[in-house]
């Protein structure tokens, strides 16, 4: 699905080779500021790489159109982000965003129970701690249906125990979706549970 | 009673008696500025005397050459003073399109307001040329100084939020609507709110300079409310043109964030 060629970017990253499968669960762990965030932006073409190549289907990143490319590909980034003032907004304008109708109540309700956020429709954003925000913005990628989903520390704000919960609902809902999930995670043993392939990535490069 | 009261060297230097009182606040008051005021007193007035001569100068002559120089020179110093009062460093592509929104938005507006609303015969009559030019360049470099300021603080505060909106699939455009919508309003509401208390608060420059010239007030009202609509309609147009080119300035061709 993803390959990387002799891609360098800045002093930040510098990979010879990595290959990232279809509807798999990547998950890319490694010391902080090594380089993950950096590549998942340079999946989602957030940021061109400097020299060689970032392939999706074949196809270089830069040759896409990179609106229709970053709706197959969505990245969330690891502070969640948040654009409205209840959850139901907040789900719905993405939609909004890019001009296409919003998913009907019962759908927004039940991607909320999935990922284990059982507050109202007209709950304030506002109001939420960060790790529900965190399964908020989880939830609102989810609704939009990518074929790759990039997260970047998607549960850096949960308890130990919502978060195997949450991701297990996530690796789920991808699985039963056919959505790719590449994951950025500070936790090893999330990455062993739930990744179908393991990337160690230390001072910018590939470290296994 | 004579319709225009001529106003006589000696009396013009009995109005210095009022920054007279004003250094004897500052200097009883020890507040330190009487070096500015001296200084802002002189450069006014040998200003004010240059201008009075060229003006008087170019109005005799009435020629569209001496027309044109002048809205290009007055075109110039705005932009330059854009530059100069706004805040924030601005790269040489937004300085581009503050350029070229100025020149296009105000000559737009000034070039339909005097031929089609004044109606101006021979279009370059110098007289109502430069002055009205004047106002509608220098009330929409005023507005354009307050949307840039507005545009860039808005994209650098919100950056995260407009990253986030970008990994989404969602376009630049969409992405800075909100902060787009705040510049166009920080710009256009000054000029909204002046013509709120308008004859009300406080009578307008131009509109008092033609009574005190003699132009009855009826008349002076029809020039007034004209002039009005040409400076909203004028810092309208190019804060819009501005906003529509300036926006894209923060992405590049791949949709990408690059402001540092």
């Amino acid at each position: 699905m993803f390959s990387l060629r002799e891609v360098k970017f800045k002093d930040v990253l510098d990979i010879d080779k990595l290959e990232l499968s279809a509807e798999q669960v990547s998950c890319i762990v490694g010391p902080s500021g090594g380089g993950k965030t950096t590549l998942l932006k340079l999946l989602n073409n957030l940021v061109s790489v400097d020299q060689g190549q970032v392939l999706y289907q074949n196809k270089d990143v830069e040759a896409w159109d990179p609106i229709e490319l970053r709706r197959k590909i969505i990245m969330l980034s690891q502070q969640p982000i948040t654009f409205s003032n209840t959850i139901q907004e907040e789900l719905e304008i993405a939609f909004k965003m890019i001009c296409e109708d919003a998913p009907k109540k019962e759908q927004l309700i039940k991607i909320l129970d999935q990922m284990q956020l059982n507050k109202k429709l007209s709950t304030k954003v506002e109001r939420l701690s960060g790790g529900e925000k965190q399964r908020l913005s989880l939830a609102r990628g989810l609704l939009l249906n990518p074929e790759v989903l990039l997260l970047d520390e998607p549960s850096s704000a949960l308890d130990r125990d919502t978060e195997e919960l949450v991701i297990k609902q996530l690796v789920k809902y991808a699985q039963k979706n056919n959505i790719t999930l590449v994951m950025v995670t500070h936790s090893l043993n999330i990455a062993h549970q739930f990744g179908d392939e393991i990337i160690e990535i230390k001072g910018g490069k590939i470290a296994n | 009673m004579k319709e225009i009261m001529d106003l006589q060297l000696y009396q013009l230097v009995a109005a210095y008696v009022f920054i007279l009182i004003l250094l004897a606040i500052v200097k009883l008051r020890k507040m330190d500025h009487e070096k500015e005021i001296i200084i802002a007193t002189i450069r006014m007035t040998i200003q004010l005397v240059l201008v009075g001569y060229l003006l008087n100068y170019i109005f005799q002559q009435n020629n569209y050459l001496f027309t044109i120089v002048v809205i290009f020179i007055m075109e110039v110093f705005a932009v330059y003073n854009i530059y100069q009062r706004v805040n924030s460093k601005i790269n040489f592509k937004l300085k581009r399109v503050i350029a070229v929104s100025m020149f296009s938005g105000t000559l737009i507006s000034i070039l339909f307001f005097l031929l089609v609303v004044i109606n101006l015969e021979p279009w370059y009559y110098s007289r109502y040329f430069i002055p009205i030019s004047g106002m509608l360049i220098g009330n929409s470099m005023t507005g354009i100084s307050l949307g840039v300021q507005r545009l860039i603080s808005g994209v650098k505060e919100n950056r995260d939020q407009i990253e986030a909106a970008l990994m989404l699939g969602v376009t630049p455009k969409q992405a800075t609507k909100d902060i787009v919508n705040q510049a166009f309003s920080s710009a256009i509401l000054p000029t909204v709110n002046s013509m709120m208390g308008m004859g009300i608060i406080f009578l307008p420059g131009m509109m008092t300079g033609q009574i005190l010239s003699g132009v009855s007030p009826l008349l002076a009202i029809r020039y007034q409310i004209a002039i009005m609509m040409g400076i909203a309609g004028s810092v309208s147009l190019t804060i819009v043109i501005f906003i529509y080119l300036g926006y894209r300035t923060f992405f590049n061709e791949r949709a990408q964030l690059n402001i540092k």
